[in-house]
């Protein structure tokens, strides 16, 4: 189907049903028990899973095909939201063009960038894209190009929002009643969410959820197709041994560049997404921890493979919700069966890990990734699974996926 | 003229901090071929032992002073620190005054050891692994470090004064024959300043002078030969990285009077640490050093108001762009030598 092989159609149809049933899968607990708080069923979370799982795949046709580790990929995320937020201020509160400039401004800035420094391969294109993305940061951040032009660009701090003032030249600056309008596409608006009560349970459902689950659909299944392709082959054969490309007389360069536009493009469709389901745009997206947050997901899901990286989005954005919301109290009620004293130290000893300490157990969670499961959650399943059913296959599939980088 | 000086002494303290963490991140890339993500929480963590040591030394029991009342008309409780009370108020006060230089005494062996066991914990098994998995463990660390001094001291910035006598300003201007209160200089920075020129001296003149740096220069050219002529290379090397993690510690103590310590000041410093490495040129000791300074004053030169008011803002990515004019004119760096980081 779509000029995939059987395999690939399958995995693609697998991803589709989990991503149109999520409201389902992610809301196994009844809406008013103890358990409510594990649920991730609700529209907010649902499309961050999907947000990031976009970006994350992006992410991956750079560094799981050519290895070339780009630190720097939330600034095209950022300059994504920036132009979907101006194009909602301007233009109209339809999401395509809005997500259309976003990702023709993400693959611009991909391609400015990715051309100064894939001159460079390894650590140095590590700390160039690093370098890049701080400076960019810098720039939203004290708005440098909306001092230098005259009016705001970024709006600094406060960050890019929607007034009633945006002349909108399509749409209405203000609604009737007087506020601001929503974000829809051709009138469906992006915030309308049917809910439906089945027994104790509630289930949403939130076009913009479906919206952009439609849309991961699509990146996901491109990105198969890259995966697959002769462009895909030579991107892995620049992982593998770029000394020998080179003296096969390849010009391994518009490759590496093509890679890194796109998935600055990929970068700019999960800025613009994001900036269609709530639209406003700020300079923290674009600083260094979302760009090693999206580099974790790749990592953790198993870079180079195609499910990875949307696995990992979905965990690290799944933990982030759970773990943030715990407080004090909550761990106090779950340690109440343990004798006074030992309850006082597991609490303090959990403490550090919830909350604001998400941080935390996201950098240890980081490390433990890196030193234990280079190949990430998908070759941890499938040494699992080689365990059982103990055949060799499993085993020589995960080393054709395994990473290695540019050397 | 009065303004080019006082901009290229403003630009020195910032440069010599650069510089300092540079050096350290070239130390260990030169070493152990490793890029060091966390060097820049290590230079946090040295400035947190500069806050670590004045809470300890301001460490105080409350006593009840019968003869003063507070505003409520109850008897007025007094702090005093342990300190005072053992050495009597004067000695203790001055003591907690000077709590920023002795913090250099508790940086030092507290450095070395997180760096070694930094180097032995973590590090060692990455070798062999590629490079974007050392940069990726290290980041995480960076984190950890990050996430834990934010957890126990809090996300605002923590003033840690100098001591008293270096309070002052220098009129650095009368000494050149200008007029008075034309080039002043805080006295801190100066002693910043020398302190770096000190450290780096010592670093340069160990690896030139000892044996020991003898032997860690002859492993950084070439680590094979160096091991088979029967030297243990690799115990001389961790015990670079706790040298290297010291600098960056001591950076970090000092600088504490300078910018008050937060959380995330080492990420800040690292970035553009490693700009002053790439513009330097990887593995060239003498080009961090170089780099460190110029990009220093460099950066100063741009937040002078006359540049500002053309150029909005250019001071803050001043150095990027220059990095970005080096690499694209000279890829090696200032002073990078052949044959490094060439994939």
């Amino acid at each position: 189907m779509f000029g995939l092989d059987k395999k690939d159609t399958t995995l693609l149809i697998i991803v589709a049903l989990l991503v149109f049933l999520a409201p389902f899968l992610l809301n196994p607990f009844p809406a008013d028990s103890a358990m409510a708080q594990f649920n991730a069923g609700y529209p907010d979370l649902m499309q961050r899973f999907v947000i990031f799982g976009i970006f994350a795949i992006g992410f991956n046709i750079l560094f799981g095909l050519t290895g070339y580790l780009s630190f720097g990929h939330a600034a095209f995320l950022g300059v994504g939201s920036y132009a979907a937020v101006w194009m909602f201020k301007l233009l109209t509160m339809n999401v395509i063009p809005a997500i259309v400039l976003a990702v023709i401004v993400g693959g611009l800035f991909a391609a400015l960038i990715g051309y100064i420094t894939l001159r460079r391969s390894g650590i140095y294109f590590s700390i160039l894209t690093l370098a890049f993305a701080q400076m960019m940061f810098a720039i939203a951040y004290s708005d440098l190009i909306g001092r230098f032009v005259g009016t705001s660009i970024t709006n600094g701090e406060t960050g890019l929002q929607l007034t009633l003032n945006d002349p909108r030249i399509l749409g209405e600056s203000a609604t009737p009643d007087g506020s601001i309008p929503l974000t829809n596409l051709f009138g469906w608006d992006m915030r309308s969410t049917y809910q439906m009560d089945v027994g104790a349970w509630l289930f949403q459902f939130n076009f913009g959820y479906y919206f952009c689950a439609v849309v991961m659909l699509i990146a996901f299944f491109l990105s198969i197709r890259i995966f697959r392709s002769p462009f895909g082959l030579m991107l892995r054969a620049v992982k593998s041994n770029q000394q020998r490309m080179n003296y096969t007389g390849l010009n391994i360069r518009p490759y590496t560049l093509t890679a890194f536009i796109i998935s600055g493009m990929y970068a700019g469709l999960a800025g613009g997404l994001m900036a269609s389901m709530d639209p406003l745009a700020g300079a923290e997206r674009m600083q260094w921890t979302a760009s090693g947050e999206v580099v974790l997901m790749t990592i953790l899901g198993g870079a180079g493979t195609l499910i990875g990286p949307v696995l990992g989005a979905g965990f690290i954005k799944y933990f982030e919700n759970i773990f943030s919301k715990i407080n004090e109290a909550t761990l106090h009620q779950w340690f109440s069966f343990l004798p006074d004293g030992l309850e006082t130290f597991v609490v303090w000893v959990a403490e550090h890990f919830v909350g604001s300490g998400w941080h935390l157990t996201l950098g240890i969670l980081f490390m433990l990734v890196v030193i234990f499961l280079p190949g990430g959650l998908v070759e941890g399943g499938q040494k699992i699974g080689g365990l059982f059913s103990r055949r060799k296959q499993a085993d020589e599939k995960s080393k054709a996926t395994k990473t290695e980088p540019a050397e | 003229m009065d303004a080019i000086i006082l901009q290229i002494l403003n630009g020195l303290d910032k440069g010599s901090a650069y510089a300092l963490i540079a050096l350290g991140l070239t130390l260990i890339f030169g070493t152990l071929g490793v890029v060091n993500f966390a060097h820049g929480a290590l230079f946090m963590i040295g400035a947190f032992c500069a806050v670590t040591v004045q809470r300890l030394l301001t460490l105080s029991y409350e006593t009840v002073d019968p003869t003063r009342t507070d505003f409520l008309g109850n008897p007025m409780k007094v702090k005093t620190p342990y300190i005072e009370s053992w050495f009597g108020p004067e000695v203790g006060a001055s003591i907690i005054e000077w709590s920023v230089p002795l913090a250099i005494l508790f940086a030092i062996p507290v450095m070395l050891l997180i760096g070694y066991a930094m180097e032995r914990g973590l590090i060692k098994h990455f070798y062999k692994r590629p490079h974007a998995d050392q940069i990726l463990v290290t980041f995480g660390l960076a984190i950890v470090l990050q996430e834990l001094i934010k957890h126990y001291y809090g996300a605002n910035p923590i003033q840690t004064p100098a001591p008293d006598a270096f309070r002052g300003s220098f009129d650095f201007g009368q000494l050149l024959g200008f007029d008075p209160n034309v080039i002043i200089y805080p006295y801190w920075r100066l002693v910043y300043f020398g302190f770096a020129a000190i450290i780096i001296a010592a670093v340069f003149s160990f690896l030139q002078f000892t044996t020991f740096g003898m032997v860690v220069r002859a492993g950084m050219a070439d680590r094979e030969t160096v091991g088979l002529l029967g030297i243990d290379i690799d115990k001389r090397f961790t015990i670079m990285f706790g040298l290297a993690a010291a600098v960056a510690g001591l950076a970090g103590v000092m600088y504490a009077p300078i910018n008050a310590p937060n959380y995330h000041m080492g990420m800040d410093f690292l970035v553009l640490s490693f700009v002053v490495v790439v513009v330097g040129g990887m593995g060239s000791l003498p080009g961090a050093v170089l780099a460190g300074f110029l990009l220093g004053i460099l950066e100063s030169f741009a937040s002078m108001n006359e540049v500002k008011t053309i150029l909005p803002g250019i001071d803050q990515i001043i150095i990027y762009l220059v990095a970005i004019v080096v690499l694209l004119t000279r890829p090696r760096g200032l002073m990078g030598r052949k044959g490094v980081m060439e994939e």
